[in-house]
């Protein structure tokens, strides 16, 4: 398993893997919003968290389908199921593989760019832990989706038609917990119920998306 | 070593194969002959685990069968010795490098261990495909058309390791292939299992 973890974190930071595409698309998104909404920081600090939340998931979204597809296309993932890894292992380490090269980047850029939004001071750390807790939820559902639409052809689009409404309660509770954090508030159970929702499905997940993938070989 | 009775085989939701058996003892091979579309390929994967058999049974020794296709799951941006080290490591192969040494040497790879997998000819992909079953040391093989773009020396070559290495190590094989591998090895022809057109089954297909 291990192996596998060493080959995709390899595969995604060779030419062509898309490393850092996704941390280059949040930075733009995030960039955008200023001169979209004005040079007002008020209203951007309020809506600074709503804005990093949204964009780290669309950052995510954003190689989602290069999971399985890549590994279905060359015949990589026929051949791993017929390896002593079980599926559900497979899973898994895709979606860290995932989470290290996507989630990971973006919560350590996540600081740098809440600065240029004005983001209130107190929220920083709940904006990285948000995130932390967050992220991981995002790689695993994503993996999920990626494994349903593995072998559809513009299975992208509609991977991201499937992925993004599993995607809502976490952006609601990891965007409060930011929120709660910027306004003084306590912002524990916001922060309790994200870590919830990541710990479900990364217990769960594997195992449906080992039986998509079963599925979707034959 | 691998025991197939009564097997029959689906590909999408039709019935393709029905009724096939046969026996495959450590250091034989079976060849698969008959036209194309009549479900060498099916049976294969059937074999492999990779699609669920409609009925019969396939006993072979766990964790033992290994698939190939003309999908190799070679890495573009791997090295071919990086590509054959992951599939040892998955495999939970002990002594990798003598290993991988071996299996280079057999495929006529050695030469080529720092290329990128992605600036193989054909050719040489194949040949790095098929040295993965050399690296992964399983005893059932189930290949699917493994000389595709092989020229006549490196069918020659895999024809040695198959016999000199891998038969004469108790492993076995059933291979579906057009050409004459010069293996003296008895052939099972697939047209007579064609299953009849109007044969029922796989009816969950349609809300998979």
């Amino acid at each position: 398993m291990i192996a596998l973890l060493l080959r995709d974190l390899r595969l995604a930071v060779r030419a062509g893997g898309g490393f850092g595409l996704g941390l280059a698309f949040f930075l733009i998104v995030v960039v955008l919003v200023p001169f979209g909404v004005g040079p007002e920081t008020e209203l951007l600090s309020r809506i600074a968290p709503g804005i990093l939340w949204v964009a780290s998931l669309l950052a995510a979204l954003l190689s989602l389908d290069r999971i399985f597809a890549l590994d279905f296309e060359d015949g990589s993932l026929a051949l791993l199921a017929t390896s002593p890894l079980p599926m559900e292992g497979v899973a898994l380490i895709k979606a860290t593989a995932h989470w290290i090269t996507t989630g990971l980047p973006l919560t350590i850029a996540a600081p740098i760019l809440g600065f240029l939004l004005s983001l209130a001071p107190e929220a920083y750390v709940y904006l990285l832990v948000s995130l932390l807790l967050g992220t991981p939820a995002l790689s695993m559902i994503g993996t999920f989706g990626a494994a349903l639409t593995v072998g559809l052809r513009r299975g992208g689009l509609l991977l991201s038609l499937l992925v993004l409404p599993l995607y809502v309660p976490t952006l609601i509770f990891g965007a409060e917990a930011v929120r709660r954090g910027a306004d003084g508030l306590d912002p524990t159970g916001a922060l309790m119920l994200l870590g919830g929702i990541t710990a479900g499905t990364v217990a769960l997940l594997p195992f449906a998306t080992a039986a998509v993938l079963r599925i979707n070989l034959r | 070593m691998l025991r197939v009775t009564g097997l029959s085989c689906v590909r999408g939701g039709v019935p393709v194969l029905s009724d096939i058996s046969f026996v495959v003892a450590p250091g034989e091979v079976l060849i698969l002959r008959g036209p194309n579309g009549i479900g060498k390929t099916t049976l294969l994967r059937t074999l492999a685990g990779l699609q669920p058999a409609l009925s019969g049974e396939i006993g072979h020794p766990e964790d033992q069968g290994a698939y190939t296709s003309h999908a190799d799951g070679i890495k573009a941006a791997l090295t071919v010795t990086e590509n054959l080290s992951f599939w040892a490591d998955v495999h939970g192969v002990t002594r990798v490098s003598s290993i991988l040494q071996e299996a280079l040497l057999a495929f006529d790879l050695a030469d080529l261990r720092d290329r990128l997998g992605g600036t193989l000819s054909a050719g040489q992909k194949r040949r790095l495909g098929l040295a993965r079953l050399a690296v992964i040391g399983r005893k059932v093989l189930f290949l699917d058309e493994p000389t595709v773009s092989l020229d006549r020396f490196s069918v020659k070559l895999f024809a040695d390791w198959l016999r000199d290495q891998h038969l004469a190590q108790g492993g076995c094989a059933v291979i579906a292939t057009h050409i004459d591998l010069g293996l003296e090895a008895p052939e099972l022809d697939l047209t007579p299992f064609k299953s009849a057109l109007d044969a029922s089954g796989g009816s969950d297909e349609a809300f998979l």
